[in-house]
């Protein structure tokens, strides 16, 4: 177990230093972001030039990245145009967008696969068909629709809630947001949570353990969704680096000021720091949950072992 | 698996313990907008650069900066004219060497006292190359800028501008490096702001929580979601606030903006999003303001290229010119929120300031017919296309430019006379612009620095100017700009602009578009709700209750 989880830590370095250098480049291809920073008109010559070495901008790119990764290992994200250090940047954006994905993940868990038991152990009926519908049109909307819709209805027409979400960004003020943003997640785990159990349904262990006359309540919970968890599991584990790094539609519609808001703003103003910055971050994040998500399946299935 | 259990158990009393504090804070959202008494909520956007006045160069910084600093000069937010705020007396025999007295009593909100030592020291920090400041170039006019901001960026000789000199507590004088005879009235522009002692003793600080002069002071601060501006009690000036505050939240967008208005959750959207201008009337009623501010949008041309700068092309460009049906355009694309231009300036500089109404005259009228004559003339389309440069990231200025381009493809009967060049960014597109790769006409917009017919004119078509992007360069035109900035006599000075006017109309160096309106909505509970001419709302007059 312990070797197995250096040799995927150690996997993550050659995968961080292409994705850092990947978005460096693609950033930079962009263009020269100072050209933008003085509005409609030029920017007088020699305060662009002073500027671009201030930011580091005067050097050729293979030196910005080694001067940036360097200074990465110091903990030290750059600066942002308007003056503010990247990690002040992240400090306020991140829990805001953490806390989103909360609720989002809890909403594909909770909802997810308590339909995804329900309509796999109904297989056919009635419920099955109505709620696989259903999952169907909440894929086949797009995620803005969703929100723009509920932001209308809820947040205007009817008050229940404000359509923006305020500064603190608390728990209470991002249901509505992590429901749009789960929305689709949450119909993919209800479908392939279901898919799962009614096949395991058949198996040979849950027929054991009814034979054995457990509880229906038993078989159900300890070994029929155990083991139809696995994949579920995959996929929530993975898209909690989507959720996060998609989530920029979201906190547009619900004026949530989060990673998707930043990362934005630094796209438009064409700000590599706060970009690679962010997007650094959120690889890591990306990496850790599928680390988790393999180590997880040890736990759910005791026959997957890791040398 | 006894765990897994209850971790289920556990994480479905956590979302029922979420869906309750939910319906809680969504009742008390709805009962009502308190912000506390007289408090105006209102949006904002994430200023670009650091909050320093010589250092912010777009509306959102430039907003609080109005609010929280009074300079020598204030544009009157209706007229627009210039008016004495700061100034006792502004007084030159020359046109040059000007003797400018700052009225006693002021503070800034911390207690020190303004005088013409802060100015100066404002002034100074402005034009130092040091301190990257981006309207540094509106130093340029006074005497020693070249030594402390030299142009090929190489080593400054001086920290202090050599042109201002501190006479006594309340007076100095300034130095110009040529002849600028509307100076005085320049003076408003907010990089012209005076600075405390604390700016320069704790820089840090201070931007974190920026103090002025103004009739606001910061509150609190957070960069990237909030300003909180309250009344200063104690401001000196006769336009005090109407108001206890002003809260300036950051938007993620304009459409969250205009939601949260029609909820109840915010008082004032100084930007009703494009797709909601069918609306607002019936949303808003009167409470929708669209009045005109000084932007004008034009079509410039890359003078660089050959194909652009041969003889006869004028009349290329003014049938082009001709071949845009403004009044549609502004109808059904913009909602009525642009007005079709006529002149190169803007109606805000009012007949005295120099805006002449059809001045553009024939040649901005759609004319089809006249269109393809005059192209024919001038040697048709150089390259047989031109496509219409624009970045496609903000503004949606994709809807216009294929509405130009399908207004003239109409005109000239020629479905490939005209197509849009989308670029990426707004950074690409300048940086497109600078290295002077434009291959044909390019969006150009131009947002006033201060009301003078000057600002429309020298920065956009003087040869080599800060803006001038298109590097249209015409003898005449810089021979008359010079002797209207050293006329003496504002009136004959503005009437030499309007002739150096002429000659950008008849060599049709860009083509004018449209006047550009600034746009507002607020709630119920507000009054005496305006913008000025640069489009931001007079916060100060806002009326509460």
């Amino acid at each position: 177990m312990g070797r197995y989880v250096l040799r995927r830590l150690l996997q993550m370095i050659p995968v961080f230093i292409g994705a850092t250098l990947l978005i460096f480049l693609m950033v930079n291809v962009m263009g020269d972001p100072i050209a933008g920073l003085c509005g409609d008109r030029q920017c007088d010559p020699a305060t662009a030039a002073q500027l671009k070495k201030e930011f580091g901008l005067d050097k050729p790119v293979w030196q910005q990245y080694l001067t940036y990764l360097g200074h990465i290992f110091t903990g030290d994200f750059g600066t942002a145009f308007n003056g503010q250090p990247v990690t002040e940047l992240m400090a306020t954006a991140f829990p805001v967008t953490i806390r989103l994905t909360i609720v989002a993940i809890l909403f594909e868990i909770v909802i997810g696969i308590t339909l995804g038991v329900v309509t796999g152990l109904r297989r056919g009926r009635p419920v099955d068909t109505s709620v696989l519908l259903l999952t169907l049109v909440v894929i086949s909307v797009p995620t803005f629709v969703t929100g723009l819709l509920l932001q209308l209805l809820l947040g205007v027409e009817w008050g229940w809630i404000k359509p923006s979400v305020s500064t603190e960004a608390t728990f209470g003020e991002l249901i509505v947001p992590g429901l749009v943003l789960a929305s689709v997640s949450l119909a993919y785990v209800t479908r392939l949570t279901r898919t799962s159990i009614a096949e395991n349904k058949r198996s040979d262990y849950v027929r054991t353990a009814v034979a054995k006359g457990l509880p229906r309540r038993r078989v159900i919970t300890r070994h029929l969704l155990r083991n139809s968890l696995i994949p579920v599991v995959t996929f929530i584990g993975t898209d909690i680096g989507a959720l996060m790094g998609g989530a920029i539609v979201t906190e547009r519609i619900f004026n949530i000021h989060g990673v998707g808001y930043q990362l934005y703003q630094g796209i438009l103003r064409q700000n590599t720091q706060t970009v690679v910055g962010f997007v650094t971050v959120l690889v890591l994040v990306f990496l850790v949950a599928n680390l988790l998500v393999d180590l997880l399946y040890a736990v759910l299935d005791p026959r997957i072992r890791y040398a | 698996m006894r765990g897994a259990t209850h971790a289920t158990w556990a994480a479905c009393a956590a979302a029922v313990a979420l869906a309750a504090t939910a319906c809680g804070s969504g009742d008390s959202g709805s009962s009502g907008g308190g912000d506390g008494s007289g408090v105006v909520s209102a949006s904002w956007g994430d200023p670009q650069n650091p909050l320093e006045p010589a250092n912010t160069n777009e509306v959102q910084g430039g907003k609080v900066l109005d609010m929280i600093f009074r300079s020598l000069k204030r544009y009157n937010p209706e007229t627009g004219a210039a008016e004495d705020m700061l100034a006792q007396k502004i007084t030159t025999s020359d046109s040059q060497n000007y003797t400018i007295t700052v009225k006693s009593g002021w503070k800034f909100s911390n207690g020190e006292a303004v005088t013409a030592q802060s100015f100066v020291d404002a002034w100074n920090y402005g034009a130092s190359l040091k301190n990257n400041q981006k309207n540094a170039y509106f130093f340029g006019y006074i005497d020693g800028y070249d030594k402390t901001h030299p142009d090929d960026g190489s080593k400054q000789t001086a920290d202090t501008l050599s042109g201002l000199k501190v006479v006594d507590a309340n007076t100095f004088t300034v130095k110009l490096n040529q002849k600028f005879s509307t100076f005085p009235d320049t003076l408003g522009y907010p990089a012209f702001a005076p600075l405390p002692k604390a700016f320069f003793d704790d820089h840090d600080a201070w931007v974190k929580k920026p103090v002025g002069n103004g009739p606001y002071a910061i509150d609190s601060y957070t960069k990237g979601s909030q300003m909180a501006l309250k009344k200063w009690d104690a401001y000196p000036g006769t336009d005090k606030a109407e108001n206890g505050g002003v809260t300036l939240k950051v938007y993620t967008d304009n459409n969250t903006a205009y939601t949260d208005l029609l909820a109840g959750n915010l008082d004032l959207v100084d930007d009703v999003p494009a797709a909601q201008l069918k609306n607002v009337k019936s949303d808003l009623g009167d409470r929708y303001i669209n009045t005109p501010a000084g932007i004008i949008q034009t079509l410039a041309f890359p003078f660089y290229d050959p194909k652009w700068n041969k003889s006869g092309v004028e009349k290329v460009r003014q049938g082009l010119s001709m071949a845009i049906n403004r009044k549609q355009i502004t109808e059904t694309i913009f909602q009525k929120t642009r007005t079709p231009a006529t002149d190169w300036t803007s109606p805000v500089l009012g007949k005295e300031g120099g805006f002449q109404d059809g001045l553009c005259g024939d040649s901005c009228d759609y004319n089809p017919s006249e269109a393809k004559k005059l192209v024919k003339e001038g040697g048709g389309l150089p390259g047989g296309q031109v496509k219409i440069t624009y970045n496609a990231d903000t503004g949606s200025h994709k809807e216009w430019v294929d509405a130009v381009c399908n207004s003239i493809n109409n005109a000239l009967d020629n479905d490939k006379a005209c197509v849009g060049n989308p670029v990426g960014t707004f950074a690409d597109f300048r940086n497109q612009i600078t290295d002077k790769k434009m291959s044909g006409p390019f969006r150009a917009g131009w947002q006033m620095d201060y009301p003078l017919i000057q600002n429309f004119l020298q920065p956009l078509y003087y040869t080599n100017a800060s803006s001038n992007d298109g590097k249209w360069s015409n003898k005449n035109f810089d021979k008359l700009v010079d002797e209207a900035n050293a006329e003496t006599d504002t009136a004959k000075a503005i009437q030499t602009f309007q002739q150096a006017e002429e000659v950008v109309r008849d060599n049709m160096a860009a083509i004018p578009l449209w006047y550009q309106n600034g746009s507002a909505g607020y709630a119920e509970r507000l009054s005496e709700v305006k913008l000025n001419p640069f489009s931001v709302p007079v916060y100060n007059e806002i009326k509460v209750g």
